[in-house]
């Protein structure tokens, strides 16, 4: 690493980038702040698409039988349709565009100072791989029998034969959109390790990365090496539906468990992968916002890749009563559990990180700091369903759906909002109004919490996942929980309904809002640096960088923030 | 105000992460050993039985085996239910666990009972009803379209009111406990939800394929 300290500063080439037609800028880009972009809105589009379908199933499970305003009638098939495709839009086609390929491609070079991918063209490649993905699966909800409806994890024989899924194209093509999109986000993946490791400006050693880079390369490090076992699982699913083979099969030999851990193997590390560039970016935010040096810059980076490592042995806890031997049950309630000591050390560290800081409630630090209530609340119940005797009444229930809404939802969602507010500035060099952020933030997390705190305690009552209509359980049927599911879908209406606000707010401030400065946060990353929205190549003069990137409140200095790329002074 | 500068890696800060991630630790030891402990005792050991059911799970319904007065199943007094399940009070009762077609989950809440039925396989647990009263038996694992009505009734008995029944379905003169039960409730929507083959946009692209 020293060489890279002392190395010569190379020659800005700002210049070698001249303008470029409307169809190679937007079209066909190979600049990564475009093709960030692109992630962004495909992954918001997708959102709206996700959350126009929670809001169908939510009011079929308020109003059970009666016509959907802007939907029509929610049949069985349609509500198996419309949970399986709502899972799956929301963890593939949101949560990994949106904070792993759009953030992870935006910021990367822009903080680690260098002007592109090292790898522009496969990074095109891989946002065009991953728009093919999204038009196969919207496709899938077009084709005869509909989309495909036997939940986000499709266990077969259910999505592997169709007599039993009644979904015959849609099973087939929902597969195929999820093998192509791990396609695109391992090209991704690949791009972003090199640029890391590769490309970083002189002087940036290892320690000095910020926390958002780092998380975001463990967090691709995790997605490559999980997501193998699953594209093998992948394509003998395909095989089995489409040519008749029966890896899946028992009466051809197979075995449906195969699935399962294939499945699941990928599928505990893939939340980690969604948790860390969220996590990356909570602490770069809590730091600028309270003015502080993270806590214990490097316990965090171990906790980290600690977490990513336990991630790889605990998939089977999602199997405890999926007919596995149940001996084996034991050895992974003990790395389950496990997992709570790095995250808990991790979490402590930014909760300390906050001790004595000049802490300012904009709407990013707003949101930074709810992502660390509501997951604290994730993570703990997250205990309850790793412990496996506790697991046989909860399993599938109501308390598994709110425990992973209350991780998933401040992972994409207020993850993503708190991304959007804090890099506004840099990517549209605008301000956002910060009021009606306020508004909308406020909008979104007290429904939110009256959504999902309501469900662990209809999770506590018996009531099972995935039924369209609870009528046909009797003890399920009672008014007092039909109260409760009201509650809940009317809370979801409310929260949409101020998601205007912010698309008014996202839009408006994009033509109109106030000018950013450079640096309108006063922050330390080089991304601050550059003028905002970075020209095509980043920088006028590429930074050399003198120190950590949580260098705020220095003692002995006037400013309370130390630019990573500002020269020491002179003594 | 200017904010304090705290790197957090002296022995007197990290202690502020440390004490509390040490009692995390501590707790983490409880919950693994009273779980392992509860665990071995609910799924890993059966404890000796005095009655054995075979439940059979397939779309979308629920058929049930009584082993009946002799307690082995395929014999002769075998007594077999759809979608009622008929309990002694007090027994200690075996279950075999069955799948026809796909996954299928023979999940009681009312027994903290939870467990995956697997096709090509048998899956052995146990329960011991101990309170009288009718239940219900949900599916819990995600089984097709009709997941969402996939239920079943399960009736824990007194001695003499589990020897009624168990008469009355061998003489034909049974009355489902589990229709009866619905019969209360919301009629099920008439509506069903395949796919309008007229949808002219579907059928456009149906037709590609």
């Amino acid at each position: 690493m020293s060489q890279a300290a002392t190395a010569v500063q190379t020659d800005t080439n700002a210049e070698h980038h001249e303008e470029l037609s409307f169809l190679y800028k937007y079209i066909l880009p190979t600049d990564h702040k475009i093709i960030a972009m692109q992630y962004i809105f495909t992954g918001m589009i997708m959102a709206v698409i996700g959350g126009y379908f929670a809001y169908a199933f939510r009011m079929q499970l308020a109003f059970p039988g009666e016509l959907v305003p802007l939907y029509g009638l929610v049949g069985p098939g349609e509500y198996n349709m419309l949970v399986t495709n709502h899972g799956t839009i929301m963890i593939f086609w949101v949560a990994m565009p949106v904070l792993i390929a759009g953030f992870g491609n935006y910021i990367i070079p822009l903080m680690i100072g260098c002007d592109d991918m090292v790898f522009p063209r496969l990074n095109r490649l891989s946002y065009q791989i991953f728009l093919a993905s999204t038009l196969v699966l919207i496709l899938s909800f077009f084709v005869k029998g509909g989309g495909f409806g036997g939940a986000w994890t499709a266990y077969p024989p259910l999505s592997s034969v169709a007599e039993y899924s009644l979904t015959d194209w849609g099973a087939s093509l929902w597969v195929l959109a999820v093998a192509l999109e791990f396609v695109s986000f391992l090209l991704g993946g690949i791009n972003f390790v090199t640029t890391t490791m590769n490309a970083r400006a002189p002087g940036m050693k290892m320690m000095d990365i910020p926390i958002a880079v780092w998380f975001i390369v463990l967090a691709v490090i995790l997605f490559m090496a999980s997501v193998g076992p699953l594209i093998a699982g992948a394509v003998m699913l395909f095989m089995d539906q489409r040519i008749g083979t029966s890896f899946f099969l028992p009466s051809g030999g197979g075995d449906p468990l195969l699935w399962q851990h294939l499945f699941w193997f990928f599928g505990h590390p893939e939340v980690y992968v969604v948790l860390l560039p969220t996590l990356g970016i909570v602490a770069d935010i809590i730091t600028v916002f309270s003015r502080k040096k993270l806590f214990g810059y490097k316990t965090v980076l171990y906790t980290a890749f600690a977490t990513g490592g336990l991630s790889f042995v605990v998939w089977a806890h999602h199997q405890f009563i999926a007919g596995i031997d149940p001996r084996m049950a034991n050895v992974f309630v003990v790395t389950t559990v496990l997992i709570s000591i790095p995250l808990a050390e991790m979490m402590f560290s930014y909760i300390a990180t906050l001790y004595g800081g000049s802490i300012e409630l904009k709407t990013p630090m707003l949101w930074a700091l709810s992502f660390i209530a509501a997951f604290l609340i994730g993570g703990v119940t997250g205990i309850y369903l790793g412990a496996s005797a506790l697991d046989v009444y909860f399993h599938d229930s109501y308390f598994v759906l709110a425990h992973f809404h209350y991780t998933f939802f401040p992972i994409t969602i207020i993850g993503m909002f708190a991304a959007i507010t804090f890099w506004f500035p840099k990517m549209f060099g605008r301000m956002m109004n910060d009021t009606l952020g306020k508004i909308h933030f406020w909008g979104t997390f007290i429904p939110f919490n009256c959504i999902f705190l309501p469900l662990f305690f209809l999770g506590l009552a018996g009531q099972h996942r995935r039924i369209y209509n609870y009528n046909h359980f009797p003890d399920l049927a009672t008014q007092e929980l039909q109260n409760i599911r009201i509650f809940a879908t009317v809370s979801l209406i409310v929260m949409l309904c101020f998601q205007l606000v912010f698309i008014y707010n996202f839009f408006v401030s994009m033509f109109k809002g106030k000018k950013a400065p450079d640096n309108p946060w006063n922050a330390n990353t080089l991304e601050w640096s550059t003028p905002s929205p970075p020209p095509h190549g980043n920088f006028k003069t590429l930074p050399t960088v003198y120190r950590g990137a949580y260098e705020y409140s220095v003692p002995g200095r006037e400013m309370d923030y130390w630019p990573q790329n500002e020269p020491p002074e002179e003594s | 105000m200017k904010a304090q500068y705290i790197t957090g890696e002296k022995h007197s800060e990290t202690k502020w992460t440390h004490y509390p991630h040490f009692a995390v630790i501590a707790m983490d030891v409880v919950i693994i050993a009273v779980n392992i402990l509860v665990w071995v005792n609910i799924k890993q050991t059966l404890p000796p039985r005095d009655n054995l059911v075979r439940v059979i799970g397939q779309q979308w319904s629920w058929s049930f085996i009584h082993a009946g007065p002799d307690g082995e199943l395929d014999t002769a007094d075998d007594v077999a239910t759809v979608n009622d399940l008929h309990l002694k009070i007090g027994d200690t009762y075996h279950f075999e666990l069955q799948s026809r077609d796909v996954l299928h989950n023979f999940a009681v809440p009312a027994f903290r009972l939870r467990q995956d039925a697997v096709p090509g396989r048998t899956i052995s647990g146990w329960f011991k009803p101990t309170k009288i009263g009718t239940y219900d038996l949900q599916c819990a694992e995600m089984c097709g379209y009709g997941h969402g009505i996939m239920g079943a009734a399960v009736t824990v008995h007194s001695e003499e009111s589990y020897n009624t029944t168990m008469a009355q379905i061998q003489n034909g003169t049974y009355e489902s406990h589990y229709q009866k039960r619905m019969g209360t409730k919301t009629p099920l929507p008439s509506y069903t939800s395949q796919v309008d083959d007229e949808d002219s946009f579907a059928v456009l692209l149906a037709s590609i394929f």
